[in-house]
């Protein structure tokens, strides 16, 4: 039986993501990378956990296996599957499986969606053992030295049903993102973006408003990434007003008196 | 959807509620074939309106359901309601002969309400107009309305209507300056002693007032500039008249971005008292008075609140740590400012960490630091558990036997602080069902929450689990090729061929069980009372899209041996006319024993076979009970402490407050629960069913 092989080029960060660090997240994530402790990334949607993992697995030169997961994503999606190609019966490694192997560095992105069985292969690969056992080929994969796990997970959601379990939770270190201070984050849409300061600056207090409306009207206040995207609008030259209904106050709610009212202060701040 | 009533149906309800006036000349069949054709909600408006206009005349609300249809027709439900109300106005004050006149005017009736399109009222605009104001830093605004514009630096008190002009947008603007302006006059120091110390030394306090009030839209005009630059341009064309060239003479330093109140206060000099200032549209009214009340109360009352607030941070770091006392629990706070936008900004140090306040933590401490400029340390001083003096109970003392169980009766500990123990059978609980009410209520509910009903249905909707594929499944509706292929493999290996190569479509279960806990303390009576029901049936009504499994039961009392539990609706038990009535039957009775009733629930919620369950109280948040104690620190460490047990029983513990003022001591009892606070009764029965899909989503 034929086993198909990732390559760990096909992961590479070839040049330098651009990452403004907000904290100690950086030292945080080299000394758990060094001690072999698998990492924890906390915060909303949309603040730069994807773009720090990018910035790490460069600066590491480790490959980056990333996985989105959702709420259909099972453990062998994970693990590998058996493929027919030509008349053979082919094994395949999934993203994990993968990872472990080439000693990447496995990013489970919103591991709180996928499917319950999945922290059950985890949990091996987050203590001490650092095995993945591939139960159909009955073969159990070591993680080298170099192998890191990291998981993001938005405690922001308030639901029951998408709580980190303890037993899952206490095996790793934990780095909090939050919103970028001000100055921070107006430099970052600046840069992403190529709008100026001032546009910048009231992107970024446009922001602030709301996240003031967090829980009354709002699940979640608007994020780097939305700020970035009514940016680009901006620059491509649709006016900053439709810009930030179309890129901020309509992806946040559809909510008629919350949109009314978002609109206001978009309307109040350019 | 419901579907349309039919003709029978029409005529049998309309027989009911016009009986006094139907003869065999004006019978009940001649309205049905203008009301047949009608859309089910219209249907529903025309017979709740001509049972509330029945009341007072049936012979008018005969005349009312004929003319309904054209009504609906040109004028809308709104505008048919208003062209009712108007003609229900003129019966109260003159004759059935006039009213009815009223009533068959729509032509003219049609022509006013046109002209009236362009005006905004407050009751459209309020929600908008305080969502807009949370968006803005600083302390959290509510908005009335009331005759005139002003603050009293808590609330923001905005016109009923604003028809100046014949623009809608240009009428909001207005509604929208003055919000803004208010907000700039808590958020920029207006009501520091100085004001008022000019008004009440002035022998013309009501002229200062106006002139100030004007003096301070410009001043802080400037500062919107900065703050809001796109609604100061707006506003632009609301500043007519313009001031004359003594008046702009005088004002001309207010437009210093940084002009502080003295500002103001020595442009009053250089102006002409005994003029009127430029009448411009916005102008936000100055009772410096009522402000420094409110702000008095609010000063110690926002201390404590603090207090217990930096104590609930203290449990959760500790608890968190894993190490109790692991510090001595200092708090330290630093306040920065913005040189750019004059933003204060606060961080808190617990023993020299960074720690971050909860997010309800934040607008509090803005609020504080807007009356006095920073947090100043006896506000660091957690309070909490360990700061209530230990004391045994009154009247706890004496009366110390376990109570006696009996038939259909259920014996519950309680927590006692004091003693660090439980006291053991301490409490009897019965339960019973809610006597059935008038389930006109329910269908008045969905009368009035009809779009938001509609919306809420779509967004439960969505949350509904979804088809989904099942693998590996002995039979289904179509062939699973993973498992086929890893059954080729195992063939070519010369094992056998398994059977489970199929897939299935299946909708997942979410496997939820919620308990919903409702306060019918005496406390609650009146609007509490009402938001509860109604939060219940919009509640209702959302959870029945859904399917999870619910029940709902409230709870009161009088003292340890008389705790009443009542059921309005059991796990299994249908949502239909039964459990209706009883949703209407609610009425608030004794006392506020919570810490039983959460004991009583979380046991029978561990029952239920589902894979999460969930304990939603509803409650005023005032524990309290009869004669032996239990008010004050005694419920709440008993009610914290169910909430503990609650949650160590794999129940997840959900609470809702409703409380005019954000009491100090919640986020200490609710320690092990999560929990949200409505400050505004109105809001409730939509935040409920909000609360419920976040929890679940
Ligand atoms: N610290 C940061 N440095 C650089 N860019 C950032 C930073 N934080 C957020 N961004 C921007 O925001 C966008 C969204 O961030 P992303 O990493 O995708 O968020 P997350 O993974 O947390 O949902 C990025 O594409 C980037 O443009
Ligand atoms: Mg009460």
């Amino acid at each position: 039986m034929d086993t198909r092989a990732h390559s760990a080029d096909q992961y590479l960060v070839r040049s330098e993501p651009y990452y403004e660090p907000v904290g100690d997240e950086v030292r945080l994530f080299e000394a758990a990378h060094a001690s072999r402790v698998p990492v924890l990334l906390k915060g909303p949607t949309g603040c730069g956990k994807t773009r720090f993992m990018e910035f790490m697995a460069w600066r590491l030169g480790r490959p980056l296996v990333t996985v989105s997961c959702h709420d259909d994503l099972t453990a062998s999606d994970l693990v590998g599957r058996y493929l027919i190609i030509g008349a053979e019966t082919v094994w395949v490694d999934g993203p994990l499986a993968a990872a472990v192997r080439l000693g990447a560095i496995c990013y489970l992105d919103e591991i709180v969606e996928a499917r319950k069985d999945t922290t059950v292969v985890i949990h091996p690969l987050a203590d001490d053992r650092r095995i993945l056992p591939v139960e159909k080929t009955g073969e159990v994969l070591r993680a080298p030295p170099e192998f890191l796990l990291a998981l993001s997970y938005n405690p922001g959601y308030q639901s029951v049903l998408k709580e980190l379990k303890q037993s899952t939770r206490q095996r790793f270190v934990a780095i909090e993102f939050g919103h970028p201070e001000p100055a921070l984050e107006r430099r970052i849409v600046a840069h992403e973006t190529g709008v100026d300061e001032g546009t910048a600056e009231r992107l970024v207090r446009l922001a602030g408003m709301t996240r003031n409306l967090k829980g009354n009207g709002l699940d979640e206040g608007a994020s780097t990434r939305l700020l970035v995207h009514a940016g680009k609008l901006v620059m491509l030259g649709v006016a900053p007003r439709t810009a930030c209904l179309a890129a901020i106050a309509e992806p946040l709610t559809d909510e008629p008196e919350t949109l009314a009212a978002l609109n206001e202060l978009v309307a109040s701040v350019f | 959807m419901n579907a349309r009533l039919s003709a029978s149906e029409l005529e049998e309800r309309l027989e009911d509620l016009l009986e006094a006036c139907l003869s065999s000349r004006r019978t009940a069949a001649a309205l049905v074939p203008g009301l047949a054709a009608l859309e089910r909600g219209q249907q529903d408006f025309v017979l709740h309106w001509a049972g509330v206009v029945a009341r007072s005349s049936a012979e008018l609300a005969y005349q009312f359901a004929a003319a309904a249809p054209r009504a609906l027709a040109v004028l809308g439900e709104r505008g048919a309601e208003a062209w009712l109300v108007q003609a229900m106005d003129v019966y109260d004050h003159g004759s059935m002969y006039a009213a009815s006149a009223a009533l068959k005017d729509l032509t003219g009736f049609v022509r006013s309400w046109d002209a009236q399109a362009d005006a905004v009222r407050f009751e459209d605009a309020g929600r908008v107009l305080e969502l807009f104001l949370w968006g803005l830093s600083g302390r959290r605004l509510r908005v009335a309305a009331a005759d005139e514009p002003w603050t009293d630096t808590e609330t923001v008190y905005l016109p009923h209507e604003v028809t100046l002009y014949a623009a809608r947008n240009r009428n909001f603007l207005v509604y929208k300056a003055m919000a803004a302006l208010a907000w700039a006059q808590c958020r920029f120091e207006t009501f520091a002693p100085a004001l008022g110390a000019a008004v009440e030394a002035s022998a013309h306090p009501a002229r200062v007032r106006r002139w100030l009030a004007f003096l301070e839209a410009v001043r802080l005009g400037a500062k919107l500039e900065r703050a809001l630059p796109g609604l100061a341009r707006d506003m632009r064309v609301l500043q007519q008249p313009a001031p004359d060239a003594r008046v702009a003479a005088a004002a001309a330093p207010l437009a210093d971005p940084d002009a502080p109140l003295e500002a103001t206060l020595a442009a009053l000099g250089a102006v002409d008292l005994a003029r009127a200032p430029p009448a411009w549209p916005y102008v936000v009214r100055l009772h410096p008075e009522r402000a420094q009340e409110v702000r008095e109360a609010r000063i110690g009352r926002e201390r404590e609140t603090f207090r217990a607030l930096l104590g609930g941070l203290r449990d959760a770091e500790r608890e968190e740590g894993g190490a109790p006392g692991a510090g001595p629990g200092r708090f330290e706070a630093r306040v920065s400012e913005s040189a750019a936008t004059g933003e204060r900004t606060v961080e808190l140090f617990l023993d020299g960490a960074a720690v971050s306040p909860p997010a309800d933590a934040a607008s509090l401490m803005q609020s504080i630091l807007q009356d006095l400029g920073t947090l100043p340390p006896e506000y660091l001083e957690p309070a909490g558990a360990g700061a209530y003096a230990p004391s045994t109970p009154a009247g706890a003392a004496g009366d110390d036997g376990a109570a006696e169980a009996e038939a259909g009766a259920a014996v519950y500990d309680e927590w006692d602080y004091a003693r660090r123990h439980y006291r053991r059978g301490w409490c009897v609980l019965r339960s019973r069902d809610v006597h059935p009410g008038d389930p006109a209520f329910v269908w008045r509910t969905l009368e009035r929450y009809r779009p938001q009903i509609a919306s809420l249905k779509r967004t439960f909707e969505a949350l509904r689990g979804e088809d989904r594929l099942h693998r590996r499944e002995p039979y289904g509706d179509g062939i699973d090729l993973d498992a086929a292929v890893a059954g080729l493999a195992d063939a070519a290996a010369g094992r056998e061929l398994p059977e489970r190569l199929f897939v299935r479509r299946h909708r997942t279960e979410r496997s939820i069980a919620v308990m919903f806990l409702v306060d019918m303390s005496g406390s609650t009576k009146g609007w509490i009372n009402d938001a509860e029901r109604e939060a219940l049936v919009l509640l209702c009504e959302a959870l029945e899209v859904l399917g999870d499994r619910y029940a709902i039961y409230g709870f009161s009392g009088m003292t340890r041996k008389r705790c009443e539990l009542y059921r309005v609706k059991r796990f299994d038990e249908p949502y239909g006319a039964e459990v209706k009535a009883r949703i209407a039957g609610i009425m608030p009775q004794d006392y506020t024993r919570m810490g039983v009733a959460i004991r009583h629930i979380t046991r029978m919620l561990a029952a239920e076979d589902a894979r999460t369950r969930l304990l939603v109280t509803l409650s005023d948040g005032k524990p309290d009970d009869f004669g032996d104690g239990y008010r004050g620190e005694y419920g709440i460490e008993d009610t914290r402490q169910a909430l503990v047990e609650a949650r160590r029983a794999g129940v997840h513990p959900f609470c809702i407050t409703i409380d005019e003022q954000a009491r100090a001591y919640l986020p200490h009892m609710y320690g092990a629960a999560n929990f949200v606070l409505v400050d505004d009764v109105r809001r409730l029965p939509l935040q409920v069913a909000g609360v419920y899909r976040r929890l679940t989503a």
